[in-house]
């Protein structure tokens, strides 16, 4: 950890015309959900299903965490632009509420569902799985999409981003089809991990005030756009898997507008209570 | 196989200063492969003398999330103030996006014959695959035929595609059952 040396918490953005905090606004939301997605599956470490498996998601918290650092670096900047207070990444990760955090709920829930059958778990692979493939799969996407960012830093940061991209949805991709075509008890906890995470994929489709400002200005991408690739993804790994879609609900998460689930605090106490028991330590 | 050149200043005259760091920084090894040089690799861009006079060292990280980039800044600070070249600041760009297609010919058979098999060239189409019922999601990027670095044999297999580091993969060699590293192509 290296921690700026005066941690400063980073204002509420709420005040400001959305105009002008658009771009900040939208890189932050592209900085929490590769953050906490790479803390959630950073938990496997050291407790991976065979040993392959636990260096494979520890990689990719890695690629997620340093996508993260990139981002905030650039939100950094950006916030320095418009407060003339710039930000050091740490500030962001470790000392903003749960409410600033504006990451898709979708990553921020544990790495369990409801349960299929006799299993029990603290840690379920299959909602893992099942994650990392349904956010990778869009995360894709996005990234080509935003390799013609206006905003050049983060074209530049999408151009990295989008070849981690490919080997995080390949990995989990893999083992959707492996797991779901797999034994009667894998395939039906990858069902139910699908069941329970598909309505929280609503969300990131869900068009709103920042992002449609971040596409008007040239710097963001209707994620809307996307989904017809997306579903394409989704329905050829499923049909592959012998998984079914489940039928679309209307349920729309709130994460990404700072109204998070049960589960957030928890994470967050988790991630920043080292850098808040010792603030500004450096080694 | 077409190497792109790694892109170097030599439209200007190169002063003295800026070719004993160029010297200094080629001794860098990559803190995880140390038989090569960050040079080698690509991560080194570009050696400048900014406005100021100060030395400005370009480099670009690999992966995003590489944990070996603070180590290389460190030992390129070592490597600088053992040349007496100080003062000097390294700048990090991310564009143009590192990729292994930028090492070397010689890196590549360094990596081999230190028993990492070097990377394939990036948006080389996918070779046909054993594998059966895989989409096309899970075949993206999909593995070019590896040679083994041990015994040369291409009849090798993947184990898993997250390895070591963050920049490799495992495979095994079905000949000479030797596990070894790829360097994966990004």
């Amino acid at each position: 950890m290296t921690a700026s040396p005066q941690p400063t918490v980073p204002a509420s953005l709420d005040h400001l015309p959305p105009a002008r905090t658009a771009a900040l606004r939208y890189v932050l939301r592209l900085a929490d959900n590769a953050l906490v997605l790479g803390q959630r599956n950073a938990e496997w470490c050291g407790h991976g299903p065979v040993l392959e498996e636990d260096i494979a998601l520890a990689n990719i918290s890695l690629d997620l965490i340093g996508q993260a650092r990139l981002l905030y670096g650039r939100a950094g900047e950006l916030e320095g632009e418009l407060t003339g207070l710039p930000h050091h990444e740490d500030d962001y990760a470790y000392w903003r509420a749960e409410r600033d955090f504006r990451n898709w709920t979708l990553l921020e829930l544990p790495h369990r569902g409801p349960l299929a059958g006799n299993a029990a778990a603290e840690r379920d692979y299959a909602v893992t799985i099942m994650r990392n493939f349904l956010y990778s799969a869009l995360m894709v996407e996005l990234w080509e999409a935003l390799l013609a960012s206006r905003d050049d830093q983060l074209a530049a940061i999408a151009a990295k981003s989008v070849k981690e991209a490919r080997y995080h949805l390949h990995h989990a991709a893999g083992w959707v089809v492996r797991l779901g075509d797999g034994t009667e008890a894998s395939h039906a906890r990858m069902q139910r991990a699908l069941e329970h995470l598909l309505p929280y994929m609503n969300e990131c489709f869900a068009e709103d005030a920042v992002e449609a400002e971040a596409a008007a200005q040239g710097i963001g991408v209707i994620t809307a756009t996307l989904r017809p690739a997306w579903d394409a993804t989704v329905a050829e790994t499923l049909q592959a898997a012998t998984l079914t879609l489940p039928q679309a609900t209307r349920f729309v998460s709130t994460g990404k507008h700072g109204v998070h689930s049960e589960h957030m605090s928890y994470l967050l106490g988790e991630m920043q209570g080292l850098a808040r028991a010792h603030p500004g330590a450096q080694w | 196989m077409t190497i792109a050149a790694l892109p170097l200043r030599n439209d200007r005259a190169i002063d003295g200063r800026i070719a004993r760091a160029w010297a200094a920084l080629e001794a860098v090894p990559d803190p995880e492969i140390p038989v090569v040089s960050i040079r080698d690799l690509g991560i080194l861009r570009d050696v400048l003398t900014g406005a100021d006079g100060a030395l400005e060292i370009v480099i670009t990280p690999t992966y995003s999330g590489c944990p070996a980039m603070s180590q290389i800044a460190e030992d390129i600070d070592r490597a600088l103030d053992g040349a007496g070249l100080a003062p000097w600041r390294i700048r990090t760009v991310l564009a143009p996006a590192w990729t292994t297609d930028w090492i070397t010919p010689a890196a590549r058979e360094r990596l081999r014959a230190f028993g990492i098999a070097p990377p394939g060239q990036c948006g080389m189409p996918a070779e046909a695959q054993p594998l059966r019922f895989v989409p096309s999601a899970a075949r993206a990027g999909a593995p070019d035929v590896v040679a083994c670095p041990r015994c040369g044999s291409v009849h090798t297999q993947e184990i898993s595609r997250f390895a070591s580091t963050a920049c490799k993969a495992l495979y095994r060699c079905l000949d000479c059952r030797e596990p070894f590293d790829y360097f994966k192509p990004y």
